[in-house]
């Protein structure tokens, strides 16, 4: 026999759900029968993100309860079931389908419904309101047959509720009745520009004007009359005119409601009948009906607290927002209307970009009261946590609203902000429970939202929360999560020891045993690189090509408008003549923009995918071979022209530079690698910023390791000296092979190196002296790579069923007619935006 | 107002890859993932490089939802939905498609 009291929730909508999540972590779960009635068909979802039900998601997606849910935790639910009637004395409620609960105690979260005016004619069909799924529905089969759109009311809601209607493809008109529009979050300014805006997007926004009736239209089915005389043809009214709490049952059981609705609750969200709580929209406390969830959440959490016997008072909540409504930006913080006494003014307005921003402070300049932002929200988390926070505002607070052309931040340095902070006022998650979450070790971001559920709610916080995320992990020297992506909880280097190890042929197979779920453009490209790496196979091989990226799926660079540049192999940057004028005529063929490299080669751009088997069979007949310049691999060996020409010259540098390239062409690493061979310590070619640097001198070759160019130069440190060509080959051999298993994925040899524990004199003790009796090893695999070389391109051009890719259409001859070429010093490049539009455009044969 | 149209056949596909199809005069981006035999049809143009690439991007799953990267600037769009995980306001169009047979049809009349 169960002697568990029960606990009767009445509504499992936003809050309704927040309450049980919140009921059944804490200590009283088990005290309580728990039983709710849900009046949807459906259990709780996420209204927050309806519209976006719109852009595709489904009712599942949105829903806001985990699978299971109930049934794990004993809960009870009546769907698509009303409570009808509470009956205080005997404590029990009746259902419409005669369900009746006996409660010890009961929680209202019945929520509230869109206000309608009651103008005559707004029951006509087309006459819709947006708040539930059905409602939805019903929107989206109404705009099947209609053309026009209007919502009624030009608040949040309302304006979310035209961006829906654009969506569906209506024409939209958005009628207030107001004089601007948000009035409760906006000031006239912030209003107009916010007006502005969005009718450059094509809306109609009708400010200061009352409908009288809705009637039979004549080319729609409704027509709107207003006050003024005026009148709007329309398919769909959409009301969206403010919200009623849902009080009814409490009304009608004699608990206390307000004068304009909603339940009266107390600090603890108890209603006039102590076993008796409400929460959420239906509630009204001080006077006040929260229409946002953070409250909503805030109450529910109070009220697990209450029933706990802990201290937990509600005692109003922040209502500052910031959204984007058609793409703009809005947000509007505490006093916007500056009704604090004696508060001040500061506004910045830019017409060019449409931006506006006010700051309300209060009489002394010491503390930020409200703000409005339009057209740029970027300051927003930081404007909150003056407010919330009540920091200190700097000397001249306009500095926050200012644009700052310079380097220096006015921002608040999340460091500043104390632990109290709110971060996440939805979930309300403090600065300090983001920071213990992380020492506890969440230390991702996603990890940190499942762990605090901070950035879960409307979302406004994540930039913030990433912010504290990063400057409290740089604080306590953190390690940062190692696994590549959330598909292998492995580093590169785990997963090429298991391939290794396990013989590893494909991704389906490592994924099937050490990973989960299909793949990203993270895991799916480091293991195609790291099997392509160990076993050398051609990447277009049906079960690497959807690993690969692009560049690699069509052994090309894909430029800026979808096209290609092709770069043959050049090795050594020594090439005869014949051979140039061979890349000459190609690029001449295919009207290709031709350029110097600065890797010692020529580099032909603009070709259209279906072009480059024709431009590369050519090649090919000419002799030339792919230069890999797509691939995380071998890209040039460059080198000055040495002994052979060069007065000063002590060693054949171009020789040794082609023999090297040939030698280690086709390499897959994890990232590029680069070398270079000088022909004497003048170093023309300069060896010392590539990642293996050769530099000849009297006594035999010098080698240089780890030196790159790029966004972080870095000189090669000086790794063995006076080597004959014998030594020089193994060492990087070597060298290169442990790179490659060992690395991360997208290090170069430098920041490889330098994270190795032991740095330089430890990769000198595996590479020189065999520390770990690899070196055989490592210069077997080597030679594997070197012995299974293959042009991808000539596989590629010999193998049919590999070129039906290379074309932009699957079922067409036609090409992208979004590529469009100009001419600019005697050669084509891509048409810019402006070009597209006003310049004579040059057809490619 | 159903307009199945026949695109391709099955074995015109890239398994686990994409490729682009032209569909009433519109682009269209058609993935396929093996084993399932799932297909995805989503516009083949990528508003933030202004280019039509996304046929040519990487496939793969982000917390369950399918995605493509876009070659460009590696947005992710959902295959499902076309809504672009960097920036949620910005959605892409989808079509229904369906395999029949050994074909492929796609419907670019009714993106939902
Ligand atoms: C074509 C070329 C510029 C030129 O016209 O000279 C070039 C072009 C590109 N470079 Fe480079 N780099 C070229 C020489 C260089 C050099 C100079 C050199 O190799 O001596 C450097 C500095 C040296 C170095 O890498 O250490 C260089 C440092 C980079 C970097 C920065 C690497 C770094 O570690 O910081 C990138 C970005 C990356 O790889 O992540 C990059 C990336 C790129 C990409 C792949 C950018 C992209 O994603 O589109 C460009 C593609 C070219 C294409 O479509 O063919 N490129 N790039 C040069 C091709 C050389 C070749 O023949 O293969
Ligand atoms: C389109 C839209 C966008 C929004 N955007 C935001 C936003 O960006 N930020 C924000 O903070 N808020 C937003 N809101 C408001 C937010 O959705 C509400 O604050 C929140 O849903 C309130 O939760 P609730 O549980 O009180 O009410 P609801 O979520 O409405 O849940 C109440 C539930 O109780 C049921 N119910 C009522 N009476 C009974 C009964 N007698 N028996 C059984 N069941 C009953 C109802 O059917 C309903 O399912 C938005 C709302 C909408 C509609
Ligand atoms: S590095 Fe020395 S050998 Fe090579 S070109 Fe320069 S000066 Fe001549
Ligand atoms: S403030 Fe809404 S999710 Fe954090």
């Amino acid at each position: 026999m169960t002697t568990k009291k029960t606990l009767l929730v009445i509504g499992n909508g936003m809050v309704g759900q927040h309450f049980l999540t919140s009921l059944v972590a804490s200590s009283i779960k088990d005290d309580y029968e728990i039983v709710t009635f849900c009046e949807e068909p459906r259990a709780a979802y996420d209204r927050v993100h309806l519209s976006e039900f719109f852009s595709g998601k489904s009712a599942e997606e949105l829903s806001l309860v985990e699978p299971g849910f109930f049934e794990q935790h004993g809960i009870v639910i009546h769907l698509g079931d009303k409570a009808e009637t509470i009956d205080r004395q005997a404590k029990t409620v009746v259902s419409a389908k005669g369900v009746t609960i006996h409660y010890d105690k009961l929680v209202l979260a019945t929520g509230s419904y869109p206000f309608v005016p009651p103008v005559p004619g707004h029951e006509r069909p087309g006459c819709l309101v947006y708040r539930t799924i059905e409602d939805l529905e019903a929107m989206a089969a109404a705009a099947k047959t209609g053309k026009i759109g209007t919502v009624v009311g030009g608040g949040l809601l309302g304006l979310e509720a035209a961006k829906a209607l654009v969506d569906l493809g209506l024409k939209t008109h958005v009628v207030e009745f107001a004089p601007r529009l948000m009035a409760v979050q906006l000031d006239e300014a912030g209003g107009a520009m916010l007006r502005q805006k969005i009718e450059e997007l094509g809306l109609i926004v009708h400010t200061g004007k009352n409908t009288s009736l809705i009637t039979d239209g004549e080319q729609c089915v409704n027509k709107m009359c207003f006050a003024d005389g005026e009148e709007l043809e329309t398919d769909i009214v959409l009301f969206s005119a403010g919200i009623r709490p849902r009080d009814e049952l409490a009304r009608n059981c004699g608990l206390e409601v307000g004068q304009r609705g909603g339940i009266v609750i107390d600090n603890q969200c108890r209603t006039s009948d102590q076993s008796i709580y409400a929460i959420g929209e239906c509630a009204l406390w001080n006077g006040m009906i929260y229409g946002l969830v953070a409250p909503g959440y805030s109450m529910a959490r109070t009220v697990v607290a209450d029933l706990a016997g802990d201290l937990a008072s509600f005692t109003g909540a922040d209502m500052s927002t910031k959204l984007k409504l058609m793409g703009v930006d809005v947000a509007s913080i505490g006093d916007a209307h500056a009704k604090t006494q004696g508060a001040k003014v500061y506004s910045y307005q830019n017409g060019d970009n449409q931006i506006y921003k006010r700051l309300v402070v209060s009489q002394d300049k010491k503390q930020l009261l409200g703000a409005v932002l339009v057209g740029d929200a970027s300051g927003y988390s930081t404007l909150l946590q003056y407010c919330l926070n009540g920091i200190e505002l700097p000397e001249n607070p306009d500095a926050l609203i200012l644009p700052h052309r310079s380097d220096e931040s006015v921002g608040l340095g999340v460091d500043a902000l104390p632990a109290s902070a709110q971060i996440c006022s939805c979930y309300a998650v403090t600065k300090g429970a983001v920071c213990s979450a992380i020492e506890a070790g969440f230390t991702s971001l996603g990890a940190l939202k499942a762990e605090t559920k901070a950035a879960t709610g409307c979302g406004g916080c994540s930039a913030l929360l990433k912010s504290v995320m990063d400057c409290e992990l740089a604080k306590q020297g953190f390690e940062v999560n190692t696994h590549l992506c959330e598909h292998f909880a492995y580093t590169r280097q785990d997963l090429y020891n298991l391939i290794m190890v396990d013989q590893i042929r494909t991704f389906a197979e490592l994924l099937e045993k050490y990973g989960k779920g299909n793949g990203c453009e993270i895991c799916k490209p480091t293991v195609g690189n790291i099997l392509a790496s160990y076993w050398n196979d051609y990447i277009l091989e049906q079960p690497h090509l959807g690993l690969q990226d692009t560049n690699d799926t069509f052994l090309a660079n894909m430029q800026k408008d979808g096209t290609y540049s092709v770069v043959p192999r050049i090795p050594g940057g020594e090439i005869s003549p014949d051979m140039l004028i061979a890349i000459g005529q190609v690029g001449k063929k295919y009207k290709l923009y031709t350029k110097i490299t600065g890797g010692q080669r020529v580099d032909l751009f603009g070709a259209r995918v279906d072009q480059l088997p024709p431009i590369w069979k050519e090649l090919i007949d000419a002799g030339f071979e792919s230069g890999h310049a797509y691939g995380k691999s071998l890209r040039t060996v460059k080198s000055c022209v040495g002994s052979s020409w060069c007065r000063y010259g002590v060693d054949d540098s171009v020789g040794l530079a082609i023999e090297l390239e040939n030698r280690y062409k086709g390499l897959r690493s994890p990232h590029k690698i680069k070398f270079a061979v000088s022909g004497c310590t003048r170093e023309c070619a300069e060896a010392q910023s590539k990642d293996v640097g050769i530099i000849a001198t009297e006594n035999g070759w010098n080698l240089y390791v780890c030196g790159n160019g790029g966004m972080k130069p870095r000189h090669a440190d000086l790794f063995a000296t006076g080597l004959d060509k014998e030594t020089l080959i193994r060492y990087i051999d070597r060298f290169l092979t442990f790179y490659v298993r060992t690395a991360d994925r997208l290090q170069r040899t430098s920041v490889w190196m330098e994270n190795m524990e032991g740095g330089l004199d430890y990769l000198k003790s595996v590479v020189i002296e065999d520390k770990l009796g690899l070196c055989n090893q490592l210069e077997q695999q080597m030679l594997q790579v070197i012995d299974t070389y293959q042009c991808e391109w000539k596989t590629t051009i010999e193998d049919e069923s590999k070129l039906k890719r290379f074309r932009h259409f699957i079922n067409s001859d036609q090409t992208d007619d979004k590529v469009i070429f100009v001419e600019e010093r005697g050669q084509l490049r891509p048409a810019d935006d402006d070009e597209r539009k006003h310049f004579k455009l040059v057809e490619v044969a | 107002m159903a307009e199945w149209q026949d695109v391709c056949g099955i074995a015109d596909l890239q398994t686990n890859s994409g490729v682009c199809a032209l569909v009433d005069g519109q682009q269209v981006a058609i993935f396929f993932l093996l084993p399932a035999q799932t297909c995805y049809a989503i516009s083949n143009f990528d508003p933030f490089g202004n280019a039509n690439v996304l046929s040519r991007g990487l496939i793969g799953d982000i917390n369950g939802q399918p995605v493509v990267v876009s070659p460009l600037y590696k947005h992710h769009f959902n295959l499902q939905t076309g809504v672009c995980l960097e920036d949620d306001s910005i959605k892409i169009p989808v079509y229904p498609i369906r395999l029949n047979q050994t074909r492929v049809e796609v419907n670019v009349r009714e993106a939902p």
